[in-house]
């Protein structure tokens, strides 16, 4: 009985069932073991690796020279930008906005920066569904390759204050 | 030090020999623990009928404040203050021995008590609207954090009088060998707790002086890491002392023994030695870690832990097949399943809790675990989707299910309305199951947790919301509306069971 001292010696030989068991279990964790590294470097898409220090002022200013130089127009107050297939991009977060709104183009691949003005915020790509933590303090660099044309957004994902469900921004696809 | 014969009563039903000032110690945690599920129901409901875009309840302010409260009267108060009183039970009364300190214990409770109101006054006057997890640098008032680490230490305390009492009854010699197994799952409980909190006091004192303006901001990747080291492994808390519950649930409702002692016991081991790593899991897609450092962390520890637990959902159920078949339930495969009394609340919870726990919670877990599954998972439905498989079924079935017996046993009263009883367990299993599968599905949608509105009124764009999903919130609320008459049914009966229930003969 679980609630009572078990035999003087307990130690004792394991019975079949329980054997193929465990032994089914082992074997299982062992292939996810080993499909955890071989999955990161076969597979075609994983978390970012490249991660930087940065400051939410140094952030501001890249990302205000970003919108800058390749600035094609705005939308509901935020600025469009159609940077170079190729280049380093931009995406700050703030409460409760992205800034700006990318503009790229099917294809082609980028560098697209992340951080934070503030608190955590969190990147998910909607209808894609995929999910990027930002925290303030770091640049979080995802290399991206756009491969269906259209309009997506993105919305905040992590809690960030009462204006959270307002922080939706957009990339564009062509 | 003590004069036994007078601080002991002798059980009628077990013949074990009960520690009056431990039974007292247990009914205080238990009362309180029934007291915060309390608070956790009624604001389950309030947010579940929020996320229910058709019902769509609360304003914003009031959703991200019943959600902070939610999640720390469940996850912690609740379900720690039941985890305290299972300790004591497992130390103290399975043992026949007298709890170490008793005054000690009564210091743990008062801290945890005063620790946990502290919080929810500051959670309800709007001083703490940052979820349970209140990620730096946003910033709650400094007397939430100072509840919770009073919280924190007070159960660290009680944890301490419990490895305490097992020092004293080995040297009382009030039993002879080896612990029963259970004790032996309370033994790993309590080690992982002391390394979860042992991680709380790390992160939680410098955001406390930092919230005072005492020392400058904190790193919040740094805050991620040692936080997750706290939640995690605290999860972990939470399986040990579930499982430990199954076997007892196993032994008390069909006679079961364990299969083999040496299997059970090593399981356990795993679970401490593997456990504390794996919390890499829940920052798979952050910044600031390198992904070599996220795969060794999500592998290693966590699939020879997930072994652990594979090796427990075997032991149990098969340990019952055993117990049914010697009672001569031997026709066919699964006979002795058919006969298992399902009208035993403690039997349909265990049942129930392991089902859940076991197909739900522990298959989205793993596979959350991996890196890429865990892009389109992140911090969407699908994971509240899982820890309400794991945790809110799993872990608080268990201890719904326990509860029938620590009712007559501990608090001498005969369950009242045992018909209503007979069904607790359904309601909040079925419920609960469904509250589970509508966040999953909804949350691979792309449905983010711990959002108010998926309308994203006042937003600059509005998302089309795929209408499967909605369909999975609805789902999701039906579910909430079952699982909240289940925790209510369990309330009202342990609460009136405790006042008005009839002393057994
Ligand atoms: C009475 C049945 C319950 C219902 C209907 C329910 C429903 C919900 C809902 C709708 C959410 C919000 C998801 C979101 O919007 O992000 C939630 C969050 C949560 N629930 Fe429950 N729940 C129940 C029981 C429990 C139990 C028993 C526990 C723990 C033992 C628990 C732990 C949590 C936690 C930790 C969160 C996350 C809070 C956060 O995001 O900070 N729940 N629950
Ligand atoms: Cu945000
Ligand atoms: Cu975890």
């Amino acid at each position: 009985m679980s609630i009572s001292v078990p035999e003087r010696i307990w130690w004792k030989p394991v019975d079949k069932s329980e054997k193929i068991w465990v032994g089914l279990a082992l074997t299982w964790c062992i292939v996810m073991f080993i499909m955890m590294p071989l999955w990161h470097l076969k597979g075609g898409q994983n978390a970012p690796s490249e991660t930087y220090r940065v400051t939410p002022a140094q952030f501001q200013k890249a990302t205000q020279e970003f919108i800058d130089k390749y600035k094609v127009g705005e939308e509901k107050g935020t600025a469009i930008v159609a940077p170079p297939a190729g280049s380093d991009i931009y995406l700050n977060s703030m409460m409760w906005r992205w800034d700006p709104i990318l503009k790229l183009e099917k294809g082609k691949t980028y560098r697209l920066h992340l951080s934070s003005m503030d608190l955590q915020h969190g990147f998910s790509l909607y209808p894609q569904n995929m999910n990027f933590q930002v925290l303030p303090g770091y640049d979080y660099v995802l290399t991206i390759t756009p491969t269906t044309a259209g309009e997506f957004y993105v919305q905040c994902n992590e809690f960030c204050g009462i204006g959270h469900h307002m922080m939706v921004g957009k990339i564009i696809v062509s | 030090m003590t004069n036994a014969g007078s601080e002991f009563r002798t059980c009628p039903t077990t013949g074990l020999k009960v520690h009056l000032p431990a039974e007292n110690l247990i009914k205080a945690n238990a009362v309180a623990a029934v007291v915060f599920l309390l608070v956790g129901t009624v604001m389950a409901l309030l947010v579940a009928f929020t996320r229910w875009p058709a019902v769509h309840l609360l304003s914003a302010e009031g959703y991200y404040r019943a959600l902070t409260a939610h999640g720390l009267n469940m996850l912690i108060f609740w379900i720690i203050f039941f985890e305290i009183a299972v300790l004591y039970f497992a130390s103290a009364i399975l043992l026949n021995s007298r709890l170490a300190a008793p005054k000690v214990g009564w210091l743990s409770f008062l801290m945890m008590l005063v620790g946990s109101l502290m919080v929810d006054l500051m959670i309800l006057q709007g001083k703490a609207d940052v979820m349970m997890t209140s990620y730096v640098p946003m910033k709650a008032d400094p007397l939430y954090y100072l509840g919770v680490i009073l919280f924190a230490v007070g159960a660290l305390i009680g944890v301490g009088v419990f490895f305490a009492t097992l020092v004293v009854a080995k040297r009382e010699k009030t039993y002879e060998g080896s612990l029963p197994l259970v004790v032996f799952g309370a033994v790993a409980a309590g080690i992982i707790a002391v390394v979860a909190i042992a991680h709380g006091a790390i992160i939680y004192i410098p955001t406390f002086l930092w919230s005072l303006g005492i020392i400058g901001p904190i790193d919040p990747a740094m805050y991620r890491v040692v936080w997750w080291g706290l939640g995690h492994t605290s999860q972990q808390i939470n399986v040990t002392a579930q499982i430990a519950i199954w076997y007892l649930l196993a032994t008390l409702t069909v006679g079961a023994s364990p299969l083999n002692e040496k299997v059970c016991r090593s399981a356990f081991v795993l679970y401490i030695l593997f456990i504390n790593l794996a919390s890499a899991h829940h920052l798979l897609v952050d910044p600031g870690v390198s992904p070599s450092w996220k795969i060794w962390n999500t592998s290693y520890a966590m699939y020879l832990a997930v072994l652990a637990s594979m090796i427990h959902g075997f032991t149990v159920p098969a340990s019952i097949e055993v117990a049914q078949r010697k009672k001569g339930y031997t026709k066919g495969l699964f006979e002795w399943l058919k006969k298992a009394p399902w009208g035993n609340p403690g039997f349909s919870a265990l049942a129930l809790s392991i089902a859940i726990f076991g197909f739900i919670g522990g298959i989205t877990g793993v596979t959350f675990g991996t890196e890429q599954i865990n892009i389109i998972s992140h911090n969407t439905l699908r994971i509240p989707g899982h820890f309400h498989a794991t945790v809110a079924a799993g872990t608080t079935l268990a201890f719904m299910g326990v509860t029938y017996y620590v009712l007559p046993l501990i608090f001498r009263r005969q369950v009242v309305v045992p018909s209503l009883a007979k069904l607790q367990p359904y309601f909040f299993g079925i419920g609960i199951l469904l509250v589970s599968i509508g966040m999953t599905f909804a949350g691979s949608y792309g449905i983010s947790r711990r959002h108010w509105d998926i309308a994203f009124t006042g937003a600059p764009f509005q998302l089309a919301i795929d209408p499967t999903a909605l369909l999975m919130l609805s789902v999701m609320g039906i579910g909430a509306i079952l699982a909240f008459t289940g925790a209510l049914m369990y309330i009202l009966i342990t609460v009136f069971t405790v006042l008005i229930g009839k002393r057994p003969a």
